[in-house]
């Protein structure tokens, strides 16, 4: 079995909080809230990026008048070691607590978890969120945020920012119709400064196994929207789809592309990230299916699943994609 | 997966890299650089009325402070992306992985934060200069006599 489907799964509430270059780009006026600069009134960019999560978890909580005890179970994970901003915001909550690690692709992977327990009835309401912020990943995976490097034309930036989503089984507007999770895909492609092309074989991959296992195509999709695989990587699994002859149609896009302005604004290929495609399916995707713009939309989340030591031991970079479907409910 | 068709259809999508540009940007800001250096040689020579193996430090000395702190400003690093190595073979380039690693260092404290940090880059600029000059220093002492 490839694909979960789920019945019962809906959209309660959901926020999107983002830094300053996200806050000029094409999606402004879809964020909750934004922050003047990337310190978010905090002292270190970590600390930061936790102030990011509270923010996010807060506003969906209060846009859904839910307490966080009304709360069964959170999933959440960031880019961090040790998922160092999920873990010191589930502190504070004292409520069941799951954290995952799937790069870029954590978006996906945790609300098709939450999704599994109020599925199931494991849990009435649950709460997914991911953060990223641009600074504690240049300094966890790359070099110091003002070192002097010239950093090549095929890099990404990461997204600041964080989104959350409160799932529970009441029926709403949206409703989160499908989970394929994805398999590693190493094609033994080691450049670490183009995760872009390095991740589009794998959502290549789950794209392809969630069609055959759900029997769809690109027209059952309003659209289809791809993690961060930069300009490159996203040119690379369209010239991937058009060998295989798939009627792509413009449904196709790259949410790090839909967040920055890429011609205006100082982004390399695009935007990366853990929130990068949380906060535009939460923001843009999710806005234009309840206004009834969009009857199915997935989003495929794409990991570069590569650690700092192991590229410096010459390894390749195993990537993955979890896609995740969201549908227009009359509920 | 084949991993051949992914590798020939990959290939089309590698940007040209502009190495043409690249060069003759570095040369010309590295140049600007000596420029500056020698202005600042010819300067404190004349102000202070010294000779010039005694303005020299004094320039290097000028350069690392001005890096530090435009390494600070947040304009370093800018500017380093679009000159590239015009910037980063100087001294200058130097100061910059000094001066950026102590700040990223910072939120850890002065022990484990910046002192133990703060080479991280240049570690291996001092680990090989260090190796290298007693290399081809013991080479010069045995075939020239010092």
């Amino acid at each position: 079995m490839n694909t979960i489907q789920f019945k019962n799964v809906y959209v309660a509430s959901r926020s999107v909080v983002a830094g300053c270059l996200e806050a000029q780009g094409p999606l402004k006026d879809d964020f909750d809230k934004t922050y003047e600069d990337n310190y978010c009134n905090e002292k270190s960019f970590e600390k930061a990026e936790r102030a990011m999560v509270y923010d996010a978890c807060d506003i969906a909580l209060r846009k859904a008048n839910q307490k966080p005890s009304d709360v069964d179970i959170i999933f959440g994970g960031d880019l961090i070691n040790q998922l160092t901003s999920s873990h010191y915001f589930a502190r504070d909550t004292n409520i069941p607590f799951i954290g995952m690690y799937a790069a870029c692709a954590t978006s996906s992977l945790v609300i098709g978890q939450a999704a599994m327990w109020i599925e199931q009835g494991y849990a009435k309401q649950a709460l997914a969120f991911t953060s990223s912020h641009v600074a504690t990943a240049e300094r966890q995976f790359r070099y110091p945020n003002e070192y002097g490097v010239q950093k090549k034309a095929t890099t990404t930036s990461t997204v600041t920012g964080a989104g959350a989503v409160l799932l529970s089984a009441q029926p709403s507007k949206i409703r989160v119709s499908a989970f394929t999770p994805g398999k590693i895909c190493d094609w033994n492609y080691s450049d670490a400064n183009d995760m872009g092309v390095a991740m589009a074989p794998a959502a290549y991959d789950t794209l392809n196994r969630h069609f055959q296992s759900t029997n769809t195509d690109f027209k059952d999709y309003d659209l289809i929207a791809t993690g961060d695989l930069s300009q490159l990587g996203f040119s690379f699994l369209m010239d991937l789809l058009y060998q295989d002859e798939h009627p792509v149609e413009h449904r196709l896009h790259d949410c790090g592309l839909m967040i920055y302005d890429t011609s205006e604004q100082d982004v390399f290929c695009g935007g990366s990230g853990c929130a990068c495609s949380m906060c535009v399916s939460m923001s843009k995707l999710l806005e234009e299916i309840e206004q009834g713009n969009y009857q199915r939309v997935m989003v495929i989340a794409t990991g570069a699943l590569l650690s700092p030591v192991a590229i410096q031991q010459k390894e390749s970079i195993p990537c993955i994609a979890h896609a995740i479907v969201y549908e227009r409910s009359e509920g | 997966m084949d991993q051949k068709r992914l590798q020939d259809t990959a290939k089309a999508h590698v940007p040209k890299t502009h190495k043409g540009r690249n060069a003759i940007v570095a040369f010309v800001s590295g140049g600007i650089i000596g420029l500056i250096g020698q202005g600042l040689c010819d300067i404190f020579m004349q102000l202070l009325d010294i000779d010039q193996k005694s303005a020299l430090p004094m320039v290097i000395v000028t350069i690392i402070l001005i890096t530090a702190i435009t390494t600070g400003f947040g304009i370093y690093d800018k500017a380093a992306q679009y000159c590239g190595a015009g910037l980063f073979i100087p001294i200058s380039g130097f100061a910059n992985s000094l001066t950026s690693a102590a700040m990223e260092g910072k939120s850890e404290g002065p022990i484990y934060g910046i002192g133990s940090n703060m080479f991280k880059l240049a570690g291996s600029v001092l680990t090989y200069g260090i190796a290298s000059a007693f290399f081809f220093g013991a080479l010069r002492f045995i075939l020239f006599g010092g």
